[in-house]
């Protein structure tokens, strides 16, 4: 008989909000958190908004020493050990002793990490100054780096390592959390994922014009999931982390338990029929999807809302229609679905685990937050579905059971977890 | 420059890295930086380049092999600053 596996604890670092609390009151209000960014404007970037989360050194200082923060420029790592560590708090566990926690790891994933750092470091090298790169270099640029800290603060004794899958690394750092502990490999796995800010990682994306340019005097309006005038993404950043863990072990410890982890997908396209480096392939799409739902043993009507990728690019509409074709419902029988990228912008690496505490918060409490900037909804996602299946006010006490979170990548990369409402048996 | 202020301004430079307050409350010249103050090995670079900084010299690889006492970092300093 293998695990189920529920979430006890969660923390997040994101661009409205930082810890548990800010963050629901955010996204219930649906309070944005892009900002104008003078850095990305002195640097001529096309776009010039994008989402940081507010974190001050006080509060850094709660979770690194101030040794560790000596000469420290990798943000991803400090979004990660603040979403990792309060995760952990929040489902009651302590910090180990001097023998390590055996039965709880971590997955934390990221696209890239460390990449201010790894520029100080690169011109340091070029000056021909290799000694002057100091100790931590390598800890604050190794992709592992925030699993690697997590470990060290919390006395992680089970597996310890990252996962990168671009945009779909945080759902799938989930469900390879999931797998192990159904598997019976660990107690509890601590899953995350993180994202650096700043133009040393957007610049990129920028270069691609994959990020809208037409609201730089407008930020809270720049992030446009499933609108019709979405012209592009909005760079996020920040961190989110979701303790999972056996039933059994949660029962004897009498955790607090927010959400099942029904199953899931991962897969990828291959980059063939239509899918690229860049877009993907429908066929893999919906087969990701439709897998993800037969895996958690739920009918396609049972669920009862979308925590979409939705990144406010032409592929919206596209997306929409994969879900339409997967479950077999349109119009007013769709489910509700919405974008948390509306409000904090697409966190890269960082999105699937952000969006995934904020699905939760809204199946524990019971709310379905509102998917802000869609007033105008996309023409042909309006063919597909009717325009209330798109909460653009918070929704309360809709009865939500089933949440269907989903993240895809370039590379044509696809991931989808189902979330359920934990019922006390 | 005296020892004894050396070993003040010494005292400043390792403080961050220091693990152990009460060695380093009673830190002389016979202190070892790993032993008894617990330092983590790996920092001893990090100190070893606040040292070149606050001293304006350059430490080779050589001399930052022996620079684990108060003592050894003390020796190092004094000779680099005599010969300028």
């Amino acid at each position: 008989m293998e695990n189920r596996v529920v979430i006890t604890g969660m923390g997040v670092a994101a661009p409205n909000g930082v810890g548990l609390t800010d963050f629901e009151r955010a996204i219930r209000a649906g309070t944005s958190g892009i900002q104008y960014q003078e850095q990305l404007a002195a640097m001529n970037f096309s776009c010039c908004v994008g989402g940081i989360p507010p974190v001050t050194e006080a509060l850094i200082l709660q979770y690194l020493t101030p040794l560790q923060l000596r000469n420290f420029s990798s943000s991803g790592i400090i979004y990660g050990c603040i979403a990792g560590v309060d995760a952990w708090r929040d489902a009651g566990l302590a910090f180990a002793d001097d023998e390590p926690d055996w039965d709880s790891g971590c997955i934390f994933g990221t696209g890239i990490s460390g990449v201010e750092k790894m520029r100080e470091a690169s011109y340091l090298l070029d000056e021909g100054r290799v000694k002057r790169l100091g100790s931590t270099s390598v800890a604050q640029t190794m992709s592992s780096g925030v699993s690697a800290y997590l470990s060290g603060i919390l006395g992680l004794g089970n597996q310890v390592t990252t996962n990168s899958a671009a945009c779909a690394t945080g759902t799938e750092a989930i469900l390879m959390a999931y797998d192990r502990i159904r598997a019976g490999r660990a107690r509890r796995m601590l899953a995350g994922s993180s994202s650096d800010h700043g133009p040393y990682l957007w610049g990129g994306f920028d270069a691609m014009k994959v990020m809208t340019f037409k609201h730089n005097n407008d930020p809270t309006a720049a992030s446009r999931p499933m609108s019709a005038t979405a012209s592009g993404f909005v760079p996020g950043s920040g961190a989110g982390a979701l303790l999972l863990e056996s039933l059994e072990s949660a029962r004897e410890r009498g955790a607090k338990i927010y959400a099942e982890v029904l199953g899931g997908s991962v897969n990828a396209g291959g980059q063939r029929n239509g899918g690229t480096m860049t877009a993907p392939n429908p066929l893999a799409v919906r087969r990701c999807l439709h897998d993800a739902i037969a895996n958690a043993g739920i009918h396609p009507h049972e669920i009862d809302v979308i925590n979409g990728h939705l990144t406010a690019t032409i592929k919206d509409p596209e997306e929409v229609e994969n879900w339409a074709a997967v479950l077999g419902r349109r119009g007013r029988d769709f489910p509700y679905i919405h974008s948390l990228k509306a409000m904090v912008g697409h966190c890269i690496g960082a999105a699937g685990s952000i969006e995934s505490v904020a699905a939760v918060l809204g199946l524990y409490h019971d709310f379905i937050f509102p998917s802000i900037n869609c007033e105008d909804v996309h023409p042909e996602i309006a063919a597909i579905i009717d325009k209330d299946r798109i909460p653009t006010q918070v929704l309360e006490n809709t009865g939500t059971r089933i949440v269907a979170k989903a993240g895809f990548g370039f590379g044509d990369v696809n991931s989808c977890i189902i979330l359920k409402k934990h019922e006390h048996d | 420059m005296t020892n004894a202020e050396l070993i003040v301004s010494l005292k400043q430079i390792v403080q961050p890295y220091v693990q152990d307050q009460e060695a380093f409350a009673q830190l002389s010249e016979e202190t070892n930086f790993i032993d008894d103050l617990k330092i983590n090995s790996a920092n001893l670079v990090d100190i070893i380049l606040d040292v070149e900084d606050a001293f304006d010299i350059e430490i080779e690889d050589d001399a930052m092999d022996q620079m684990l006492t108060v003592k050894a970092a003390i020796a190092i300093i004094q000779a680099k600053i005599a010969t300028p």
